[in-house]
């Protein structure tokens, strides 16, 4: 009995309900049918773990440089925490120079050479506002929307709503590179009480990119195939015995598993890439580093993969604040405008929305002697690119100091909010009913910002 | 229109008196009657009804009257419409008036049916009778009559007996997890009796591995894992609690006996080691040591857990929304969440040494030989008495005057370790351990001529073992030990130290591997002179030995001249602390635990020999024996033939475990559950809708523990069947097994469910006899097979006309491969193991930090998957692919997915083809000579069953193409490979 047979046999015989149900979980979840039309179908989330310093990237405060050496003002630190230092330390002026770019004129850090030329395709967003100024709880905040373990991350709530449009690969797929594996751990890509079929897989850009693709030593893939089909026959002998359509789920698993072994290594294999991309990402072939992952996740979207995430675990400078930005920059900077400028050649940037953020940013107080920062969640930077993302802005301000938003305050939620609009998604509608409440990446706030939208 | 009307009847204008029906019904049909209406009745108000409504309507009085404090937000509760837009101030202006009125409410303009009904599951449950049904036989057994009486309802009929070797293996996959050997199956099918298949009810139920099987579930609910959770996911020792819940089962203690010991173990008059050790239950909450926190924001975050934890898996009832505000579908409130926490808020987060039987035996036999040898002592030496007495004496001159000092301490210098302020002016270290840094400590004090300091440590139930340090050991090691002094906190000078005494100063010791550092350098601990002596090499150790290293240790350093500030003195005290491993991320601090600083005047200051608890006794009148033979103990202690008995002492490990605080600490109500928004203080008490608890009862956990298996709990015993229930049909009698609350799916079988219920408490709560009442009955017999039309009409199978054909748990999938190879080692209990898994999971960038995996080479390698370390933050990723929770929270309900990345596991992973290559192996050996007896041999290790004749065919034709290319072993390989690939193979039919 052929697939087409096995599921013929179960619409016929048990039911079109059945046999989507068997379906449904083979394939990530059906889609749930979007509220508007979408403008992006992927995403791939640049997860800068840590907490880059927005001061020095992104948010220009010459009146910092100017306070450098005393204390902030008594009014600013009402009420503030800070996980390490005493809020009433001195300011720290910025490190780097800033310079206007592209068309837009938006004001980015020497650290951001690459950055700065793609400058007018991106969203930069000077007005983030989080909760968490821990790390665990704020990269769950910023991945599902709460700072308690347990809640599905954006990606499962996105591949939830959205569907697989991959065949042979999972629909979200999660790298990690940089000096760590992120504070909140598997728990960042999760899928919380949502099924656990959408949670994010954990590939690897050395070795088997997937946990055991590989046939088992001495196994050759004749043997493999010949052992996938005996498998097979047998099982569908079982299905017109027990009538069970999870069998024939099964069958279909163990099929995909099949071409997974042949898929993913396809996509780790960049041999068919050019040079002139290779350099353009700054990949050194045969060794693993955040642009290997950079252009891996292009070569994922192309394959249908909805959701990709790159954890860069790096950006958590309490001290060394100079040279770790320097490094991080580096080996970041280079990939992640070349992966906008990539995108664009290839016309999947308007389909697929990028973006570049960490869980929170840095105090304009100093830590220790001169060269660190501790953890600030009050204002910090990200950018968006693509997916119906309005292009060449810069929304809102921090103050002088960096210390608050003063204008176009974004909160995470809101960020969360704004993304589910530009794939399809009212955010107060996409729901998922567990313990009795229906609940949504949201909580019970967000509200989508305009004037991200293009 | 309506709005309109409203306003222009603003009170002002307003002179003709309230209509019910035109001016106040409708406002409460429209904001009020969803909560407070015919379907639900939260707080047990309705305002359909008059009646029913009178409770919060004082009538001429709107001011007394709830009604309108709450909707006008007078009172300190929440405002009502609850989570809405308040009420528009004319209408309350109505609401107010129509009370001050008189509240006229026509009979007629009342719900006929007043009544406020409770929600099912807040009524206690009762036996209903047993319904009759058509098929008297069929529905013998309660289980039956309860299920054939919906399916005669439903025109269905039950499904036939599954065949004995289905059966079987059914049962055994049930209740031990594992699948049955053939030779059990021959024998079940041999033995033709009538009461054979009890038999192997009875023998399963009796298996030492029916423990491991249904202690995964009940590890599920407690959240059970390895680590800490969170960023670091430091390894933790909790595996006594796990193999506590194991034995408890296995010896079928009383469900309710196994809550109040996991709860409150600890206040049970005299409790064991063992009712100690169950109270791991609530410790299994994760813990945040990341540079930045506040140790109290996560002890609160923990607190949170162990309400979730206690709501889902004892009561059934999801009371987590409570934290923030008053739940929105139960009637419980936020205050009252908090009572219930107040049960909960008053314990250390203690780490117990804990010794197996062996260890405590051992334990036994040291004491017994000690106090021989002290009689010995007592014999031999009739003076023995005066001799004490004297140096009793020796012991009470030249003890200096101390004066403890409240340190400031410098933020910078703590390398992010946090240090709480204590009432006797001692610190407690807590938060992220750091394992090389030098802390610095600013006292003040108007002394003149200090001539020493001396550096207590001291013990702390929430530290490792007790302390005195932060090491797993309850140890710690003082690198350097430096003073600066001045008169204004400027310009210090360095203090120069004389001498340095303590009470203990162990022999020179290389330091143990969990504190290597990388370097190769020597690093020793020693006597107290390593804390002056100016080299980072060396250290001041505290550790004695097992049995007598988790005590308080005093140090004084004595001053080479006498500090002297005429207006006061700034002493700037560093205590320097190298001697921790490489790796802050994991266990390798050798920190300072709790500590005190304080200064003498005196000359000659020494460290006191004698230890607070003996110091006390010493000199003292009227001492009982015990307390003298306490004395003569410490003054024994040189005494070498005792010394080789400490020597001989058991490591013991540790336990998580909770401890009762000897002062009440204060609950708040938080809002928005936020612990830097204390509301009003609230006392400890049980929710309204629930049972009261018993007047008279002392309000402490204990107490609670026991209300929670109170026979008048009307959730309980609920939810506890209703989940053992869900572990055999895939559903339970209720689908949402976390919450049994308004909001809940409900029950397919309601009084089956009571039936149930009541007769665990009417049996004294032996989970064995629940267990046996399910599978005797017919119900559970049942084939698994499904027609179409039982698909089409019952495609969830919640009406139960057949059995359930379920993909068992994660770790069953594991052990069925493990135990058809003849690979697993059958071992009970143990610290956790670590099977193979892909080195780089456990290493930066994939792991926040480096973690340990030492992979098991020898039998360990194929313990049940039950037994595997779990990290928290790394899920072993053969049970994460099969849906086994990460212990991040409570899941009383495990999703069950079927996915691709299964497949790959059991193709492809390591240990499941380490099985295949042992399958054919083993069938090699002992599945006879032929093709075919080998082929039964392997299928029904893996299957139970035997083969069809197609089955069979298919291969067969696979091994003989395999032989062509394959060695004999390697055929076989690849058939036992296919045959441990089935659906089948890990589905129970």
């Amino acid at each position: 009995m052929s697939n087409n047979v096995a599921r013929r046999w179960f619409v016929n015989q048990c039911g079109v309900g059945m046999g989507a149900l068997a379906m449904q979980s083979l394939l990530h979840g059906q889609a749930r049918q979007p509220h508007h039309a979408p403008k992006a179908k992927n995403v791939i989330y640049l997860f800068m773990a840590g907490g880059p310093s927005h001061m020095e990237l992104f948010d220009n405060k010459p009146v910092l440089t100017k306070f450098d050496g005393t204390l902030p003002p008594a009014d600013l630190l009402k009420g503030y925490r800070a996980a390490f230092i005493n809020p009433n330390s001195k300011l720290l002026g910025p490190k780097f120079k800033f310079a206007k770019h592209g068309q837009s004129g938006a004001e980015l850090s020497e650290l951001l050479p690459y950055t700065a030329k793609v400058a007018d395709d991106l969203c930069i967003v000077k007005s983030m506002v989080s909760d968490a100024f821990n790390h665990a709880p704020a990269q769950l905040l910023m991945n599902t929307g709460s700072m308690q373990f347990g809640r599905p991350s954006f990606g499962a709530w996105t591949i939830y709503g959205m569907g697989s449009e991959s065949k042979d690969l999972p629909a979200f797929v999660v790298f990690s590179s940089g000096q760590k594996g992120p504070s909140g751990g598997n728990s960042c890509w999760g899928s919380g009480f949502l099924p656990t079929h959408y949670q994010g897989v954990q590939f690897r850009n050395s070795g088997d990119p997937v946990l055991y693709l590989s046939n088992p030593p001495g196994v050759d893939n004749d043997t493999q195939r010949a052992t996938l089909d005996a498998v097979k026959s047998m099982n569908e002998m079982r299905l017109r015995q027990t009538g069970d359509t999870e069998i024939a789920t099964r069958i279909n698993s163990f099929e995909m598993a099949y071409r997974m072994q042949s898929s993913a290594p396809e996509l780790m294999d960049l041999s068919k890439e050019s040079k002139e991309t290779l350099d353009s990402y700054g990949i050194e072939p045969g060794k693993p580093s955040f642009a290997y992952n950079c252009l891996l996740a292009r070569r994922l979207v192309e394959r249908g993969v909805r959701f990709v995430q790159l954890y860069h675990e790096a950006w958590d400078q309490h001290g060394g604040l100079v040279g770790g930005l320097r490094k991080n920059t580096k080996d970041t900077d280079q990939a992640s405008a070349a992966l906008i400028m990539d995108l664009k050649q290839r016309g999947l940037l308007k389909d697929t929305l990028v973006i570049w953020g960490g869980e929170f940013g840095r105090t304009p107080m100093v830590q220790g002697g001169s060269d660190g920062r501790d953890h600030h969640p009050n204002a910090f930077t990200m950018w968006l690119a693509g997916g119906g993302v309005k292009p060449g802005v810069t929304l809102g301000e921090s103050d002088e100091l960096g210390f608050n938003v003063v204008k176009d305050r974004v909160h995470v939620h809101d960020l969360h909010a704004t993304c589910l609009h530009l794939l399809g998604f009212d955010h107060l509608k996409l729901t998922y009913r567990f313990q009795g409440r229906d609940f949504r990446l949201t909580d019970v706030h967000g509200n989508v910002v305009q004037k991200m939208l293009a | 229109m309506f709005r309109q009307f409203l306003v222009l009847l603003s009170p002002a204008l307003v002179a003709q008196p309230v209509d019910f029906l035109r001016d106040i019904q409708p406002v409460f049909q429209r904001h009020c009657d969803g909560c407070h209406g015919a379907k639900m009745q939260l707080g047990l108000l309705r305002l359909d009804a008059r009646q029913a409504a009178a409770k919060a309507i004082h009538a001429g009085d709107a001011a007394k009257s709830t009604l309108y404090q709450r909707v006008a937000g007078t009172s300190d509760q929440a405002r009502m419409p609850m989570g809405a837009k308040p009420l528009a101030a004319a209408q309350i202006a109505l609401i107010k008036k129509w009370i001050d009125e008189g509240a006229h409410w026509p009979e007629a303009a009342s719900a006929r049916d007043a009544q406020v009904q409770k929600h099912w599951a807040f009524v206690a449950p009762v036996k209903a009778p047993l319904p009759k049904t058509k098929d008297a036989a069929w529905a013998r057994r309660p289980v039956d009559a309860f299920v054939l009486a919906k399916l005669e309802s439903e025109k269905l009929t039950p499904s036939k007996e599954a065949d004995r070797v289905t059966l079987l293996r059914r049962l055994h996959l049930d209740l031990t997890g594992l699948p049955p050997e053939p030779k059990e199956i021959d024998a079940f099918a041999a033995n033709r009796s009538p009461n054979a298949y009890e038999k192997q009810v009875d023998r399963l139920l009796a298996s030492k591995h029916y423990g491991e099987r249904w202690a995964r579930h009940w590890l599920d609910a407690a959240r059970y894992a390895d680590s800490d959770g969170y960023e670091k996911d430091k390894s933790r020792d909790v595996w006594f609690w796990r193999d506590w819940v194991i034995q408890s089962l296995n010896a079928d203690m009383p469900y309710n006996q196994f809550v109040v010991e996991q709860i409150a173990g600890d206040l049970l008059p005299g409790a064991t080691q063992d009712q100690k050790v169950a109270t791991g239950f609530l410790r299994n909450s994760m813990i945040n040591e990341e540079g930045g926190i506040d140790p109290e924001q996560f002890r609160m975050e923990a607190m949170f857990d162990r309400m979730d934890a206690i709501g889902k898996s004892v009561l059934g009832i999801t009371i987590q929304c409570a934290q923030c505000h008053n739940h929105r579908y139960d009637p419980l409130t936020q205050e009252e969440y908090y009572k219930i926490f107040a049960f909960l808020n008053n314990s250390h987060e203690g780490a117990a040494v804990v010794y197996t039987p062996e260890a405590t035996r051992q334990r036994s036999e040291i004491f017994r030989r000690i106090r021989e040898i002290e009689a010995d002592v007592r014999h031999k030496d009739p003076n023995w008495r005066s001799k004490l007495a004297a140096w009793e004496a020796s012991m009470q001159t030249h003890l200096p005057k101390w004066e403890p000092l409240r340190p400031d301490i410098d933020d910078i210098s703590t390398g992010g370790q946090k240090h709480r302020q204590m009432e006797d002016g001692s610190v407690l270290a807590g938060g992220y351990a750091p394992t090389k840094f030098s802390t610095q400590f600013t006292l003040r004090t108007k002394m003149r001529n200090i001539r020493a300091i001396r550096l207590e440590l001291l013990n702390d139930p929430n530290l490792p073992r007790g302390g005195p340090g932060r090491s797993l050991l309850g140890t710690a090691a003082l690198t350097e030990f430096a003073v600066k002094a001045s008169a204004d906190g400027k310009n210090s000078k360095t203090v120069r130290i004389k001498r340095a005494t303590a009470d203990v100063n162990p022999p020179e010791a290389q330091l143990a591997g969990s504190y290597w550092d990388k370097t190769g350098r020597r690093r020793v601990t020693g006597p107290v002179s390593y804390a002056i002596d100016g080299s980072d090499e060396t250290a001041w150790g505290t550790d004695n030995g097992p049995g007598r290293r988790n005590q308080p240790r005093n140090a004084v350093f004595e001053l080479a001249e006498p500090i002297d500030f005429p207006g006061g003195t700034v002493l700037e005290v560093f205590l320097t602390q190298r001697h921790g491993g490489w790796n802050s991320d994991d266990n390798m601090n050798h920190n300072l635990g709790r500590f005190r600083l304080s200064i003498t005047d005196a000359r000659n200051a020494e460290a006191d020999p004698v230890p607070p608890a003996i110091r006390t006794l010493i000199g003292k009148q009227n001492r009982s024996e015990a307390e003298t033979n306490a004395v003569f103990s410490f003054w024994q202690q040189s005494n070498p033939e005792i010394e080789a008995q400490w020597a001989r002492h058991p490591e013991g490990t540790t336990q998580l475990v909770l401890e009762e605080r000897a002062e009440l600490r204060e609950t708040n109500l938080l809002m928005r559950g936020d612990f830097l928004k204390p509301g009003k203080a609230v006392q400890p008490g049980a929710p309204a809708f629930l049972h009261a608890i018993p007047e008279g009862a002392p309000v402490n956990r204990l107490t609670f523990a026991r209300w929670l298996v109170d026979r008048n709990s009307p959730t309980t015993a609920r939810a506890i069947v209703n989940r053992v229930w869900q572990a055999y049909f895939g559903t339970g009698i209720v689908g949402t097994s976390e919450d049994l609350g308004r909001q809940s799916e409900a029950p397919s079988h309601k009084e089956l469910l009571d039936y149930l219920a009541v007769d665990l408490m009417d049996n004294g709560w032996s989970l064995k006899k629940l267990h046996r009442a399910i599978v005797t009955s017919n119900t559970y017999k049942q084939s698994s097979n499904v027609t179409p039309e039982l698909a089409a009409k019952d495609p969830y199978n919640r009406l139960l006309a057949r059995a359930p054909r379920l993909r068992v748990e994660g770790e069953i999938v594991r052990d069925i491969a493990l135990s058809a190879s003849g690979l697993l080692n059958a071992k009970v209990g143990g610290p956790s193991v670590y099977p193979p898994a892909p080195d780089f999971l456990f290493q930066p960038p994939t792991s926040y930090g480096p973690k340990n995996w030492h992979e098991e080479k020898g039998a360990d390698r194929y313990r049940r998957a039950l037994y595997t370390f779990r990290f928290r933050s790394v899920p072993y990723p053969m049970l994460q692919a099969f849906d086994a929770p990460n212990g991040d929270m409570s899941c009383v309900r495990r999703p069950r997915s079927n996915t691709p990345l299964q497949a790959l596991t059991t193709l492809n992973e390591p240990l499941f083809f380490e099985a295949a290559q042992a399958l054919a192996a083993k069938t090699l050996a002992e599945g006879g000579a032929s093709d075919d007896s080998r082929l039964r041999f392997a299928f029904r290790r893996v299957l139970g069953r035997a083969p069809a004749q197609n089955e069979k065919d298919a291969l067969l034709t696979l091994l003989s193409k395999q032989a062509g290319k394959q060695d004999l072993r390697g055929a076989w390989t690849t058939i036992s490979r296919v045959l441990l690939n089935l659906d089948e193979a890990i589905t129970k039919e």
